[in-house]
């Protein structure tokens, strides 16, 4: 009941740092899709450079969200590009890997009947390969989504704003009612996420791919 | 007309193609068979330039290969696949239009293509053109999989060992599907295969390659005829006589045991009531010691034959018998070269040892094609 009022009390308040973490969200991983797909198509053409890259950005996932920050800050600034910036970074690898082994992936036996029926090399890319691999791809970018969901509440830290203000505003006045107003929401937000996405995953799977996933 | 001239085609220090030369004439169907690694399918994938040779020159219809966009030339090529390779994203529509959109047909015309190609196959365009691939037989999927290949009318037509997937009663049919629709269509089509029979029964030509040669090019008559060498013959295998001193099947081998037997002494009427009930129209006639004496038969008795008269008054000496060590060719020889239905085949004591029918030769020719019946 508390808890109900308290969230009713600062209704505006949240909806704008909702406002904001969603819009975080969508702008970091629209980044990690447009730096991670066309690389990741890039790197199933280089395998040799596949597996240093690959290697790099697993490295770079592993360096806790708050070093990061700490750089960004450094480097960047106070403010929502720092954040925005790191944000981007991490939503980069779940996308990069799941569109490098969805495309290795497709059978063989499909791009070479593709090539060996007349297709240049862009229209086996777009014609078999991406649509082929596009379930895979489509839950790269769900698991960026969900993850950076998460990081964005770090965001807060560096003054970009988002439900992590609330969290760091309760941790550092011992209110665990701002750490709920902060995490509750972010939590939801991390369901819907993946539940959107998961539908476009779902609508943009071809019939004749489904039953076998 | 594809020329292969001098083709060779290395991969590291391994060579593939060996310096090939062979010429496939228009509309033939063309067999390539050989062991595995022999560079058939390298030779099949040279024609579309999936694979590029180190030396040599194939020409198609006098043009060097090579001086054609390979994209291009690949769209005027049809290309069926062991895998199948339709694609999955696709219904069998969009799989059968693929080459058709990609020469930029108008979207009439490729359903045009669509329905008439089903037609084809016998499988109906409402039922079918809408299905996915996953949704068909692996039969019906390799169907597509050919008419994705003459979609767009192309006059060569490679088969990569297309029905090598495919159970028995399948690779049937569509083995009968492709030589019709060759027949009607004129196509030159290249098939690789590993299957004799298959090459045996498709082929106007077919050509033997090991290590990356031509052992020998030539019709299947001709290969069966006088193989040019021992791969070819072990390839051959049961389609040949065999060339080890097999021992001579005997008679007794194909002859049934069970006789219908009649005592010398039985009666006209008797006889006759045993061969209703046996549904035989003649019985073995057999004195006191089971030695054999003849054969007496319904037509006989019903023409000549009184009521209460024994049955060693109308036998007939002059039926076939062999002994039972006998050749089995001389036994079948005999009943062949004869208008008569069965052989006896006789012990040494002349006692009756069985029967060799038409319906039991029937068999052992049966046997002798297709080798052992499982039961």
């Amino acid at each position: 009941m508390k808890l109900i009022t308290l969230f009713t009390k600062n209704g505006a308040g949240l909806l704008e740092s909702l406002g904001v973490h969603i819009m975080l969200v969508i702008l970091s991983v629209l980044a990690g899709i447009v730096i991670a797909l066309p690389l990741g198509i890039y790197l199933t053409r280089h395998r040799r450079a596949a597996n240093v890259v690959l290697a790099i950005a697993g490295t770079v996932q592993t360096i806790p969200g708050l070093v990061m920050l700490g750089f960004a800050l450094v480097l960047l600034g106070i403010g929502t590009l720092p954040a925005l910036v790191v944000l981007s970074i991490y939503s980069i690898l779940p996308i990069l890997r799941n569109t490098y082994t969805g495309i290795t992936e497709v059978l063989p036996a499909y791009t070479d009947a593709a090539k060996g029926i007349g297709m240049t090399k862009s229209q086996v890319l777009f014609k078999v390969e991406l649509p082929l691999a596009m379930p895979a791809i489509v839950s790269g970018i769900r698991i960026s989504a969900v993850y950076i969901v998460s990081w964005a509440t770090l965001a807060g830290m560096i003054g970009a704003g988002g439900l992590g203000d609330w969290i760091w505003t309760g941790l550092a006045t011992y209110n665990t009612d701002y750490i709920l107003l902060g995490a509750i929401p972010s939590a939801i937000l991390a369901f819907v996420f993946s539940a959107v996405i998961g539908a476009v995953e779902k609508a943009m799977t071809p019939r004749g791919l489904r039953r076998r996933s | 007309m594809i020329e292969f001239r001098n083709v060779t085609k290395r991969y590291g220090d391994i060579t593939v193609l060996d310096d090939l030369s062979f010429t496939i004439k228009s509309g033939e169907l063309v067999c390539i068979i050989g062991p595995s690694g022999c560079g058939k399918t390298t030779t099949l994938r040279t024609i579309n330039r999936l694979i590029e040779p180190k030396r040599g020159t194939v020409f198609i219809d006098g043009k060097d290969i090579t001086e054609q966009n390979a994209v291009q030339l690949r769209r005027e090529i049809g290309y069926v696949i062991q895998q199948i390779g339709l694609f999955p994203n696709m219904t069998v529509a969009q799989n059968i239009s693929v080459v058709p959109k990609l020469l930029k047909y108008s979207a009439q015309e490729c359903d045009k293509i669509v329905h008439e190609l089903l037609t084809l196959v016998d499988m109906p365009y409402e039922e079918n053109a809408h299905k996915y691939p996953n949704e068909l037989s692996g039969g019906q999927q390799q169907r597509i999989g050919v008419l994705r290949a003459l979609a767009a009318s192309p006059p060569i037509v490679l088969m990569d060992e297309p029905f090598g997937a495919l159970d028995p009663v399948t690779r049937d049919s569509l083995q009968e599907e492709v030589k019709r629709i060759q027949r009607k269509l004129k196509k030159t089509i290249v098939f690789v295969t590993h299957d004799m029979d298959e090459a045996l029964r498709l082929a106007d030509t077919i050509i033997f390659m090991d290590q990356g040669k031509i052992l020998q090019m030539a019709s299947p008559e001709e290969m069966l005829h006088k193989p040019a060498d021992k791969v070819i013959k072990n390839f051959l295998g049961r389609h040949m006589d065999d060339d080890a001193p097999s021992t001579p099947k005997k008679a007794e081998e194909f002859m049934k045991q069970r006789v219908h037997k009649v005592h010398e002494s039985a009666k006209t009427l008797q006889s006759i009531e045993r061969m209703r009930k046996r549904e035989v129209n003649s019985l073995v006639v057999i004195d006191d010691d089971d030695k054999y004496l003849g054969t007496v038969s319904i037509e006989e008795i019903k023409a000549r034959g009184k009521a209460g008269k024994p049955v060693s008054e109308y036998i007939n000496t002059e039926t076939l018998t062999v002994n039972r060590n006998d050749d089995a060719k001389e036994a079948l020889d005999k009943l062949l070269s004869s208008t008569e239905n069965y052989v006896i085949v006789l012990n040494d004591d002349r006692t009756v040892a069985g029967i060799i029918t038409r319906t039991s030769t029937a068999k052992a020719m049966g046997l002798a094609l297709w080798g052992e019946i499982e039961s």
